[in-house]
């Protein structure tokens, strides 16, 4: 469904504009990352380009459809900052998905391999751990077998290793030619797993640019300032 | 007059052997309740959680109507399914008055506001998380209103046992459109009424422990259900 373009894209809740002329393109597959301080808009232009916020002015297309459409949604998959988790097992939460977007039962086990949760299949999903709770979350997702997945800071609060099997899934997702579009605040992570680069300051992109340039010479002054902040030795 | 110790006695001795009228009354009682209790469920919990989470034109005045509707006092409501149902109301040539069926109405009239009410301040409240994952899923209304049901089931669970305490201890609305027939639509609130004006304490105070201990019965079934459900 790419590219997804957005033009003059921004958005007003209260009469404050939290998302002003966002232009921004993004053609290729790999991972996207957005970065930025917090309450920066990342979340926002997440769900914008989900489909799921109304933009106060500007467009925001896939491939020439409306990210509002019903039809662009039902291609997606997002996995939200606090992912909610439904009230029932772990199973129970990704037959959920399966038997919403008709998809054959027996893909459950495959799923719950790739998140490792084989063995906690009948617990509660709600009594899972922060970390259990994100991989079946993504799992989740994937069973809806998207073709663009957004990631809404996944390893947030998690150990190397839960981060670890975190982004191996992520790796999964881009291996079956999954665009993901993911959130982290994980300089290390970023460097790792991204692509391309958008950074994100008070509502405005202030930079799109190839992770190999971003890292090492930021465009804008912005990016730089974070960036440092992180490299610093504390 | 007879004395607090005789009383009690004749109460044990009541509730040791099946009195058959006892049993016929308690029956009624529950066929009745339990029947007008699943009705409304069956509308109560889909309304509720529609008007949680479907906003249309006018939402506002119909959860007010609901909310208010929750305490109608039983004696009003029974006496609007009384005019409904008498032999020159709209609905007189059914025939329904003083039969269990008018009582099943009108205890479901009483009922359904409650379930609807407390369903759709639960499901609210759960919207708020749910909101933007069911729309991310393109999940259908109808689906939306399932799902949020059924995650909310233990507290739904509590919704309408609040609803079934309702029918089964108000004897306003029963009285009225039942008329308390004896063998007929006499049921434990009515009956008690009718025993203690006639001065038959131990029955009616007999009639009093078994309404009591069906209610501590079905509320156990409900909390020992709860964690099979969760
Ligand atoms: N529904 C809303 N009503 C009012 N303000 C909002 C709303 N949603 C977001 N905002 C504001 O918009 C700004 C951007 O929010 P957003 O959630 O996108 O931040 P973020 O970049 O994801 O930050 P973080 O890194 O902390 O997650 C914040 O200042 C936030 O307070
Ligand atoms: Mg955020």
């Amino acid at each position: 469904m790419l590219p997804l373009q957005i033009r003059q894209l921004a958005v007003c809740i209260d009469n404050k504009a939290l998302l002003h002329n966002i232009d921004l393109t993004l053609a290729d597959k790999g991972v996207s990352i957005l970065m930025g301080h917090n309450g920066a808009g990342k979340s926002l232009l997440l769900r914008c380009m989900h489909g799921l916020i109304e933009p106060a002015a500007g467009s925001l297309q896939w491939a020439g459809i409306h990210a509002t459409d019903i039809n662009s949604r039902h291609r997606q998959a997002m996995v939200f900052q606090k992912p909610l988790m439904l009230n029932r097992s772990v199973a129970g939460n990704i037959l959920y998905v399966l038997k919403l977007r008709n998809k054959p039962k027996d893909r459950l086990q495959q799923h719950l391999q790739t998140a490792e949760l084989e063995s906690q299949s009948r617990q509660s999903a709600r009594s899972l751990s922060g970390g259990e709770q994100q991989r079946l979350a993504i799992a989740r997702a994937l069973a809806c077998e998207p073709e663009v997945l957004f990631l809404d800071e996944p390893t947030a609060n998690l150990d190397p290793e839960a981060t670890q099997k975190i982004e191996s899934q992520i790796h999964h997702a881009t291996g079956k030619s999954i665009k993901v579009i993911m959130v982290t605040h994980d300089v290390a992570q970023a460097r790792r797993i991204a692509d391309d680069v958008v950074f994100i300051h008070k509502g405005a992109i202030t930079e799109h640019t190839k992770a190999k340039t971003f890292f090492t010479t930021p465009e804008s002054k912005q990016a730089h300032d974070y960036l440092a902040a992180y490299v610093k030795p504390v | 007059m007879t004395t607090f110790s005789q009383v009690l006695s004749e109460v044990a001795m009541l509730l040791s052997g099946p009195d058959p009228d006892l049993i016929e009354i308690v029956g009624l009682s529950l066929r009745v309740s339990v029947t007008a209790t699943v009705l409304a469920c069956l509308i109560g919990l889909p309304l509720g959680a529609l008007l949680a989470i479907r906003p249309f034109p006018g939402r506002g005045l119909c959860t007010l109507l609901i909310n208010t509707l929750m305490g109608m006092p039983p004696v009003v409501l029974g006496l609007m399914v009384y005019l409904l149902l008498s032999r020159s109301g709209p609905m007189g040539f059914l025939q329904l008055l003083y039969t269990p069926t008018a009582m099943i109405i009108a205890q479901f009239a009483l009922v359904l506001p409650i379930v609807a009410a407390l369903t759709r301040q639960q499901v609210e409240d759960s919207w708020k998380d749910y909101c933007d994952p069911m729309h991310s899923l393109c999940v259908p209304t109808t689906s939306a209103v399932q799902t949020l049901l059924w995650d909310n089931r233990l507290s739904l669970l509590t919704a309408a046992l609040a609803g079934f305490s309702r029918a089964i201890s108000e004897v306003g609305a029963v009285i009225i459109v039942g008329g308390n027939i004896d063998h007929l639509t006499r049921v434990m609130t009515t009956a008690i009424v009718l025993e203690t004006s006639k001065g038959d304490l131990p029955l009616a105070l007999a009639l009093g422990v078994v309404l009591m201990t069906i209610a501590l019965i079905i509320n156990a079934l409900v909390f020992s259900s709860k964690g099979k459900l969760a």
